[in-house]
Protein backbone atom coordinates (compact mmCIF):
# COMPACT_ATOMS: atom_id res chain seq x y z
CA UNK A 1 0.00 0.00 0.00
CA UNK A 2 0.97 3.56 -0.92
CA UNK A 3 -0.41 6.98 -0.44
CA UNK A 4 -0.30 9.93 -2.32
CA UNK A 5 0.28 13.35 -1.61
CA UNK A 6 -1.60 16.69 -2.61
CA UNK A 7 -0.51 19.89 -1.25
CA UNK A 8 -1.67 22.76 -2.47
CA UNK A 9 -0.44 26.89 -1.36
CA UNK A 10 0.63 25.83 1.77
CA UNK A 11 1.98 28.10 4.44
CA UNK A 12 3.73 27.54 7.49
CA UNK A 13 4.88 30.26 9.60
CA UNK A 14 6.91 30.71 13.25
CA UNK A 15 5.61 34.27 14.33
CA UNK A 16 7.03 36.57 11.49
CA UNK A 17 8.83 34.04 9.88
CA UNK A 18 7.41 32.08 6.91
CA UNK A 19 9.33 28.80 6.90
CA UNK A 20 6.92 27.67 3.82
CA UNK A 21 6.05 29.80 1.93
CA UNK A 22 2.61 29.14 -0.46
CA UNK A 23 3.58 25.60 -1.95
CA UNK A 24 2.30 23.76 -4.30
CA UNK A 25 3.20 20.11 -5.39
CA UNK A 26 1.99 16.26 -5.43
CA UNK A 27 4.00 13.37 -4.89
CA UNK A 28 2.55 10.08 -6.75
CA UNK A 29 2.87 6.76 -4.29
CA UNK A 30 5.03 4.27 -4.85
CA UNK A 31 7.97 6.22 -5.52
CA UNK A 32 11.29 7.07 -3.34
CA UNK A 33 11.02 10.69 -3.73
CA UNK A 34 14.20 12.99 -2.76
CA UNK A 35 13.41 16.11 -0.76
CA UNK A 36 16.61 18.06 -1.61
CA UNK A 37 16.92 21.60 0.62
CA UNK A 38 20.02 23.64 1.80
CA UNK A 39 20.06 24.19 5.69
CA UNK A 40 17.03 26.18 6.54
CA UNK A 41 15.23 25.14 3.26
CA UNK A 42 12.23 24.09 5.13
CA UNK A 43 12.54 20.75 4.55
CA UNK A 44 11.87 19.63 8.49
CA UNK A 45 9.12 21.94 8.62
CA UNK A 46 7.35 20.42 5.85
CA UNK A 47 7.97 17.21 6.77
CA UNK A 48 6.50 17.72 9.92
CA UNK A 49 3.05 19.01 8.19
CA UNK A 50 3.30 16.36 5.84
CA UNK A 51 3.22 13.88 8.89
CA UNK A 52 0.33 15.53 10.85
CA UNK A 53 2.90 16.88 13.95
CA UNK A 54 1.84 20.29 13.04
CA UNK A 55 -0.62 22.44 11.50
CA UNK A 56 -0.54 24.38 8.46
CA UNK A 57 -1.42 27.72 8.42
CA UNK A 58 -2.57 28.29 5.47
CA UNK A 59 -3.67 25.92 1.93
CA UNK A 60 -4.20 22.18 2.17
CA UNK A 61 -2.56 18.77 2.49
CA UNK A 62 -4.22 15.46 1.22
CA UNK A 63 -2.50 12.12 2.17
CA UNK A 64 -4.24 9.25 0.56
CA UNK A 65 -7.40 12.01 -0.43
CA UNK A 66 -7.50 13.20 2.91
CA UNK A 67 -6.13 15.92 5.68
CA UNK A 68 -3.92 14.26 8.05
CA UNK A 69 -4.25 16.64 10.83
CA UNK A 70 -5.99 14.68 13.79
CA UNK A 71 -7.08 11.79 11.70
CA UNK A 72 -6.21 8.32 12.73
CA UNK A 73 -6.16 6.67 9.41
CA UNK A 74 -3.67 8.16 8.33
CA UNK A 75 -1.29 9.44 11.12
CA UNK A 76 -1.51 5.34 11.75
CA UNK A 77 -0.01 5.12 7.92
CA UNK A 78 2.58 7.30 8.06
CA UNK A 79 6.03 6.99 10.13
CA UNK A 80 8.27 9.99 10.20
CA UNK A 81 11.71 8.97 11.40
CA UNK A 82 13.79 12.30 12.48
CA UNK A 83 16.37 13.30 14.38
CA UNK A 84 15.14 11.90 18.24
CA UNK A 85 18.27 11.81 19.96
CA UNK A 86 17.64 13.82 22.61
CA UNK A 87 14.17 12.08 23.39
CA UNK A 88 16.07 8.56 22.96
CA UNK A 89 18.70 10.45 25.77
CA UNK A 90 15.86 9.47 28.28
CA UNK A 91 14.75 5.74 27.01
CA UNK A 92 15.81 3.26 29.40
CA UNK A 93 14.03 0.42 27.75
CA UNK A 94 16.02 -1.97 26.31
CA UNK A 95 15.96 -2.42 22.12
CA UNK A 96 13.90 -5.73 21.73
CA UNK A 97 10.99 -4.91 24.68
CA UNK A 98 10.97 -1.19 22.23
CA UNK A 99 10.68 -3.13 19.06
CA UNK A 100 8.11 -5.35 20.42
CA UNK A 101 6.41 -2.18 21.72
CA UNK A 102 6.65 -0.73 18.23
CA UNK A 103 4.82 -3.57 16.65
CA UNK A 104 1.78 -3.30 18.42
CA UNK A 105 1.36 0.36 17.65
CA UNK A 106 1.82 -0.15 13.75
CA UNK A 107 -0.59 -2.08 11.92
CA UNK A 108 1.87 -3.09 9.10
CA UNK A 109 5.11 -3.49 11.03
CA UNK A 110 7.21 -6.27 10.88
CA UNK A 111 9.16 -7.56 13.66
CA UNK A 112 11.24 -10.22 11.82
CA UNK A 113 12.36 -8.07 9.38
CA UNK A 114 13.24 -5.74 12.02
CA UNK A 115 15.07 -8.38 13.71
CA UNK A 116 17.17 -9.04 10.74
CA UNK A 117 17.57 -5.30 10.24
CA UNK A 118 19.09 -5.30 13.79
CA UNK A 119 21.39 -8.02 13.12
CA UNK A 120 22.66 -6.14 9.94
CA UNK A 121 22.97 -2.60 11.75
CA UNK A 122 24.79 -4.61 14.73
CA UNK A 123 22.95 -3.34 16.79
CA UNK A 124 22.65 -5.11 20.49
CA UNK A 125 19.60 -6.37 21.58
CA UNK A 126 19.50 -6.11 25.51
CA UNK A 127 21.25 -2.82 25.32
CA UNK A 128 19.41 0.32 26.62
CA UNK A 129 18.09 2.85 23.95
CA UNK A 130 19.64 5.70 25.91
CA UNK A 131 23.14 3.55 26.09
CA UNK A 132 23.88 3.64 22.12
CA UNK A 133 26.20 5.59 20.36
CA UNK A 134 24.61 8.50 17.80
CA UNK A 135 24.89 6.44 15.01
CA UNK A 136 23.54 3.56 16.65
CA UNK A 137 20.69 5.26 18.02
CA UNK A 138 20.10 6.33 14.32
CA UNK A 139 20.39 3.15 12.73
CA UNK A 140 17.80 2.10 15.53
CA UNK A 141 15.61 4.62 14.38
CA UNK A 142 15.97 3.54 10.13
CA UNK A 143 14.81 0.00 11.55
CA UNK A 144 12.03 1.42 12.85
CA UNK A 145 11.32 3.41 9.58
CA UNK A 146 11.80 0.05 7.52
CA UNK A 147 10.00 -1.91 9.23
CA UNK A 148 6.79 -0.28 9.86
CA UNK A 149 6.22 -0.26 6.22
CA UNK A 150 4.02 2.42 6.40
CA UNK A 151 2.39 3.47 3.42
CA UNK A 152 4.08 6.73 3.87
CA UNK A 153 7.57 6.79 5.35
CA UNK A 154 9.45 9.69 5.82
CA UNK A 155 13.13 10.02 6.72
CA UNK A 156 13.95 13.39 7.63
CA UNK A 157 17.92 12.78 7.51
CA UNK A 158 17.79 10.15 8.79
CA UNK A 159 21.53 8.65 7.95
CA UNK A 160 22.89 11.47 10.58
CA UNK A 161 25.57 9.97 12.85
CA UNK A 162 25.61 6.81 10.94
CA UNK A 163 29.54 5.88 9.67
CA UNK A 164 29.96 5.21 5.91
CA UNK A 165 29.50 1.57 6.08
CA UNK A 166 26.05 1.98 8.33
CA UNK A 167 25.27 4.64 5.33
CA UNK A 168 25.41 2.11 2.62
CA UNK A 169 23.44 -0.45 4.63
CA UNK A 170 20.85 1.53 5.25
CA UNK A 171 20.37 2.76 1.78
CA UNK A 172 20.43 -1.08 0.27
CA UNK A 173 17.72 -1.96 2.78
CA UNK A 174 15.53 0.97 1.23
CA UNK A 175 16.14 -0.60 -2.45
CA UNK A 176 15.66 -3.92 -1.31
CA UNK A 177 12.28 -3.06 0.70
CA UNK A 178 10.95 -1.08 -1.34
CA UNK A 179 10.95 -3.56 -4.01
CA UNK A 180 9.14 -6.55 -2.26
CA UNK A 181 7.26 -3.80 -0.25
CA UNK A 182 6.39 -1.03 -2.43
CA UNK A 183 5.24 2.71 -0.54
CA UNK A 184 5.58 6.03 -1.03
CA UNK A 185 8.83 6.84 0.73
CA UNK A 186 10.22 10.63 1.30
CA UNK A 187 13.94 11.54 1.89
CA UNK A 188 15.26 14.30 3.04
CA UNK A 189 18.84 15.22 2.44
CA UNK A 190 21.66 17.79 1.68
CA UNK A 191 24.26 14.63 1.48
CA UNK A 192 23.16 14.55 -2.35
CA UNK A 193 26.10 12.56 -4.54
CA UNK A 194 25.63 9.62 -2.46
CA UNK A 195 21.97 9.14 -2.10
CA UNK A 196 21.05 10.66 -5.72
CA UNK A 197 20.56 7.08 -6.81
CA UNK A 198 17.59 6.21 -4.36
CA UNK A 199 15.51 8.45 -5.71
CA UNK A 200 12.54 7.90 -8.41
CA UNK A 201 12.09 11.66 -8.28
CA UNK A 202 13.26 14.65 -6.85
CA UNK A 203 11.61 17.94 -4.93
CA UNK A 204 14.11 20.46 -4.24
CA UNK A 205 13.18 23.34 -1.74
CA UNK A 206 14.74 26.71 -1.69
CA UNK A 207 13.74 29.47 1.27
CA UNK A 208 10.65 27.91 1.65
CA UNK A 209 9.37 27.11 -1.75
CA UNK A 210 9.89 24.48 -4.53
CA UNK A 211 12.43 25.04 -6.78
CA UNK A 212 11.77 22.02 -8.78
CA UNK A 213 10.52 18.56 -9.19
CA UNK A 214 10.47 15.94 -11.72
CA UNK A 215 11.48 12.84 -12.50
CA UNK A 216 15.39 12.31 -11.00
CA UNK A 217 16.20 11.27 -15.00
CA UNK A 218 14.61 14.51 -15.91
CA UNK A 219 15.88 16.70 -13.70
CA UNK A 220 19.57 15.60 -14.74
CA UNK A 221 19.05 15.50 -18.18
CA UNK A 222 18.39 19.55 -17.78
CA UNK A 223 21.93 20.25 -16.78
CA UNK A 224 25.61 19.82 -18.27
CA UNK A 225 28.68 21.43 -18.41
CA UNK A 226 30.50 22.82 -21.31
CA UNK A 227 34.63 22.68 -21.77
CA UNK A 228 36.91 24.52 -24.00
CA UNK A 229 38.76 27.91 -24.75
CA UNK A 230 37.25 30.50 -22.82
CA UNK A 231 36.39 32.58 -26.11
CA UNK A 232 34.66 29.44 -27.52
CA UNK A 233 32.81 28.60 -24.62
CA UNK A 234 31.41 32.32 -23.34
CA UNK A 235 30.20 32.40 -26.91
CA UNK A 236 28.46 29.24 -26.94
CA UNK A 237 26.86 30.02 -23.90
CA UNK A 238 25.81 33.46 -23.96
CA UNK A 239 22.67 32.95 -24.27
CA UNK A 240 22.40 30.05 -21.73
CA UNK A 241 21.48 29.65 -18.19
CA UNK A 242 25.21 29.57 -16.61
CA UNK A 243 25.23 27.99 -13.07
CA UNK A 244 28.78 28.15 -12.42
CA UNK A 245 32.17 28.57 -14.33
CA UNK A 246 35.94 27.76 -13.43
CA UNK A 247 38.94 29.28 -15.43
CA UNK A 248 42.08 27.40 -15.80
CA UNK A 249 44.72 28.81 -17.90
CA UNK A 250 42.92 29.43 -21.51
CA UNK A 251 40.04 26.26 -21.04
CA UNK A 252 37.04 27.61 -18.94
CA UNK A 253 34.58 25.14 -17.80
CA UNK A 254 30.53 25.96 -17.77
CA UNK A 255 27.49 24.45 -15.85
CA UNK A 256 24.52 25.05 -17.61
CA UNK A 257 20.97 24.40 -16.83
CA UNK A 258 18.68 23.91 -19.42
CA UNK A 259 18.21 21.45 -22.61
CA UNK A 260 20.57 21.58 -25.52
CA UNK A 261 19.06 21.19 -28.63
CA UNK A 262 20.79 18.46 -31.42
CA UNK A 263 21.80 21.72 -33.40
CA UNK A 264 23.28 23.10 -30.20
CA UNK A 265 25.37 19.59 -29.60
CA UNK A 266 26.54 19.42 -33.24
CA UNK A 267 27.21 23.10 -33.09
CA UNK A 268 29.46 22.50 -29.50
CA UNK A 269 31.12 19.63 -31.25
CA UNK A 270 32.25 21.29 -34.29
CA UNK A 271 33.40 24.45 -32.43
CA UNK A 272 35.69 21.27 -30.14
CA UNK A 273 33.92 22.12 -27.00
CA UNK A 274 33.42 18.67 -24.78
CA UNK A 275 30.02 18.36 -23.41
CA UNK A 276 29.67 16.72 -20.40
CA UNK A 277 26.52 15.70 -17.66
CA UNK A 278 25.88 17.21 -14.34
CA UNK A 279 25.31 14.96 -11.55
CA UNK A 280 22.47 15.70 -8.80
CA UNK A 281 24.42 17.01 -6.57
CA UNK A 282 26.41 19.45 -8.99
CA UNK A 283 22.78 20.83 -9.79
CA UNK A 284 21.87 21.11 -6.24
CA UNK A 285 24.68 22.63 -5.02
CA UNK A 286 24.60 25.35 -7.56
CA UNK A 287 20.66 25.91 -8.26
CA UNK A 288 20.41 26.59 -4.27
CA UNK A 289 23.90 29.19 -4.40
CA UNK A 290 22.98 32.37 -2.97
CA UNK A 291 23.95 35.46 -4.68
CA UNK A 292 26.78 36.23 -2.15
CA UNK A 293 28.72 33.08 -2.38
CA UNK B 1 34.23 -4.41 -14.48
CA UNK B 2 34.16 -1.00 -14.22
CA UNK B 3 31.30 1.26 -12.17
CA UNK B 4 32.45 4.33 -13.52
CA UNK B 5 30.58 5.90 -16.31
CA UNK B 6 31.39 7.71 -19.51
CA UNK B 7 30.52 11.62 -19.87
CA UNK B 8 30.02 11.08 -23.56
CA UNK B 9 27.59 8.47 -24.08
CA UNK B 10 24.08 8.38 -22.09
CA UNK B 11 24.09 6.45 -19.60
CA UNK B 12 21.27 3.79 -19.62
CA UNK B 13 23.04 3.08 -23.44
CA UNK B 14 26.28 2.58 -21.43
CA UNK B 15 24.57 0.07 -18.95
CA UNK B 16 23.10 -1.66 -21.71
CA UNK B 17 26.86 -2.06 -22.55
CA UNK B 18 27.82 -3.61 -20.30
CA UNK B 19 25.26 -6.37 -19.90
CA UNK B 20 25.85 -6.81 -23.79
CA UNK B 21 29.54 -7.34 -23.06
CA UNK B 22 29.01 -10.19 -20.25
CA UNK B 23 26.94 -11.60 -23.00
CA UNK B 24 28.96 -11.62 -25.53
CA UNK B 25 32.20 -12.50 -23.89
CA UNK B 26 30.06 -15.70 -21.39
CA UNK B 27 30.39 -14.33 -18.10
CA UNK B 28 26.37 -14.20 -18.68
CA UNK B 29 25.42 -17.39 -20.79
CA UNK B 30 22.12 -18.30 -22.69
CA UNK B 31 19.44 -19.61 -20.19
CA UNK B 32 21.23 -17.27 -17.54
CA UNK B 33 19.19 -15.16 -15.35
CA UNK B 34 20.64 -11.62 -15.46
CA UNK B 35 20.72 -9.10 -12.95
CA UNK B 36 17.82 -7.55 -11.54
CA UNK B 37 16.99 -3.70 -11.85
CA UNK B 38 17.59 -3.63 -8.21
CA UNK B 39 21.09 -4.94 -8.36
CA UNK B 40 22.10 -3.17 -11.42
CA UNK B 41 20.70 0.22 -9.12
CA UNK B 42 23.05 -1.04 -6.03
CA UNK B 43 25.51 -1.69 -8.09
CA UNK B 44 26.25 1.17 -10.61
CA UNK B 45 24.36 3.48 -8.12
CA UNK B 46 22.37 4.61 -10.36
CA UNK B 47 18.76 5.49 -10.50
CA UNK B 48 16.14 3.24 -11.09
CA UNK B 49 14.60 5.08 -13.95
CA UNK B 50 17.61 4.88 -16.13
CA UNK B 51 18.77 1.43 -15.44
CA UNK B 52 15.22 0.55 -17.19
CA UNK B 53 15.82 1.78 -19.79
CA UNK B 54 18.47 0.28 -20.15
CA UNK B 55 17.35 -3.13 -19.92
CA UNK B 56 13.64 -2.69 -21.88
CA UNK B 57 15.82 -2.14 -24.96
CA UNK B 58 17.39 -5.53 -23.93
CA UNK B 59 14.18 -7.21 -23.69
CA UNK B 60 12.58 -5.49 -26.63
CA UNK B 61 15.54 -6.91 -28.44
CA UNK B 62 15.10 -10.31 -27.45
CA UNK B 63 18.59 -10.10 -25.38
CA UNK B 64 16.48 -10.64 -22.15
CA UNK B 65 13.17 -11.96 -21.61
CA UNK B 66 11.38 -11.93 -18.91
CA UNK B 67 9.72 -14.40 -16.55
CA UNK B 68 6.87 -13.58 -14.45
CA UNK B 69 7.51 -13.24 -10.85
CA UNK B 70 11.05 -14.65 -11.60
CA UNK B 71 13.32 -12.43 -13.39
CA UNK B 72 14.88 -11.64 -16.34
CA UNK B 73 16.43 -14.12 -18.29
CA UNK B 74 19.28 -14.17 -21.27
CA UNK B 75 17.26 -15.52 -24.25
CA UNK B 76 18.13 -18.24 -26.64
CA UNK B 77 20.41 -17.08 -29.28
CA UNK B 78 21.34 -13.57 -27.51
CA UNK B 79 25.00 -14.15 -28.18
CA UNK B 80 24.60 -14.93 -31.77
CA UNK B 81 22.60 -11.92 -32.07
CA UNK B 82 25.00 -9.60 -30.46
CA UNK B 83 28.27 -10.58 -31.76
CA UNK B 84 25.93 -9.23 -35.22
CA UNK B 85 25.38 -6.21 -34.40
CA UNK B 86 28.37 -5.44 -33.23
CA UNK B 87 30.29 -7.01 -36.58
CA UNK B 88 28.58 -3.90 -38.29
CA UNK B 89 29.33 -1.63 -35.92
CA UNK B 90 33.38 -3.20 -35.57
CA UNK B 91 33.34 -1.65 -39.17
CA UNK B 92 32.28 1.49 -38.22
CA UNK B 93 33.96 1.99 -35.20
CA UNK B 94 37.45 0.86 -36.30
CA UNK B 95 38.11 -0.04 -39.80
CA UNK B 96 37.06 3.29 -41.25
CA UNK B 97 39.26 5.02 -38.24
CA UNK B 98 41.93 2.95 -39.16
CA UNK B 99 41.59 3.10 -42.70
CA UNK B 100 41.77 6.84 -42.56
CA UNK B 101 44.71 7.51 -40.70
CA UNK B 102 46.38 4.72 -42.54
CA UNK B 103 45.78 7.11 -45.51
CA UNK B 104 47.15 10.10 -43.74
CA UNK B 105 50.35 8.36 -43.12
CA UNK B 106 50.75 6.60 -45.79
CA UNK B 107 50.57 3.37 -44.80
CA UNK B 108 49.54 0.26 -47.16
CA UNK B 109 47.05 -2.17 -47.35
CA UNK B 110 50.41 -5.11 -46.67
CA UNK B 111 51.80 -2.74 -44.00
CA UNK B 112 48.05 -2.65 -42.10
CA UNK B 113 48.21 -6.95 -42.79
CA UNK B 114 51.80 -6.67 -41.44
CA UNK B 115 50.93 -4.55 -38.44
CA UNK B 116 47.58 -6.43 -37.12
CA UNK B 117 49.59 -9.81 -37.23
CA UNK B 118 52.24 -7.52 -34.85
CA UNK B 119 49.87 -6.74 -32.64
CA UNK B 120 48.44 -10.42 -32.25
CA UNK B 121 51.74 -11.45 -31.35
CA UNK B 122 51.88 -9.03 -29.09
CA UNK B 123 54.83 -7.11 -29.73
CA UNK B 124 54.93 -3.43 -30.76
CA UNK B 125 55.47 -1.83 -34.37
Amino acid sequence: MSYGIEVKDLRVRYKDFTAIDSTTFQLKPGKIHGLLGRNGAGKTTLLSVLAAFRKADAGSIKIDGEDPFENPRIMQDTIFIYDQHQDLEYLYEKIDKTLKETAALRPNFDEAYALHLAKKFKLPLNKKLNQLSKGKKSAFQAIIGLAARAPLTIFDEAYLGMDAPTRDIFYKEILNDQEKNPRTIIFSTHLVSETAYLFDEVLMIHNGEVLLQDTNEQVISKGFSITGSSEQVDDFTKNLDVLNSQVLGGTKSVMVYGELTEQQRHAANQAGLEIGALSLHDLFVHLTKEEEE
Amino acid sequence: MSTQFRNDKPIFVQVRERIEDQIVNDQLKEGDQAPSTNQLVQFYKINHATISKGVTQLVDEGILFKKRGVGMFVAEGAKQKLVQKRKQAFMDNYVVGLVQEAEKLHITEEEIIDLIQKAKKGDKA
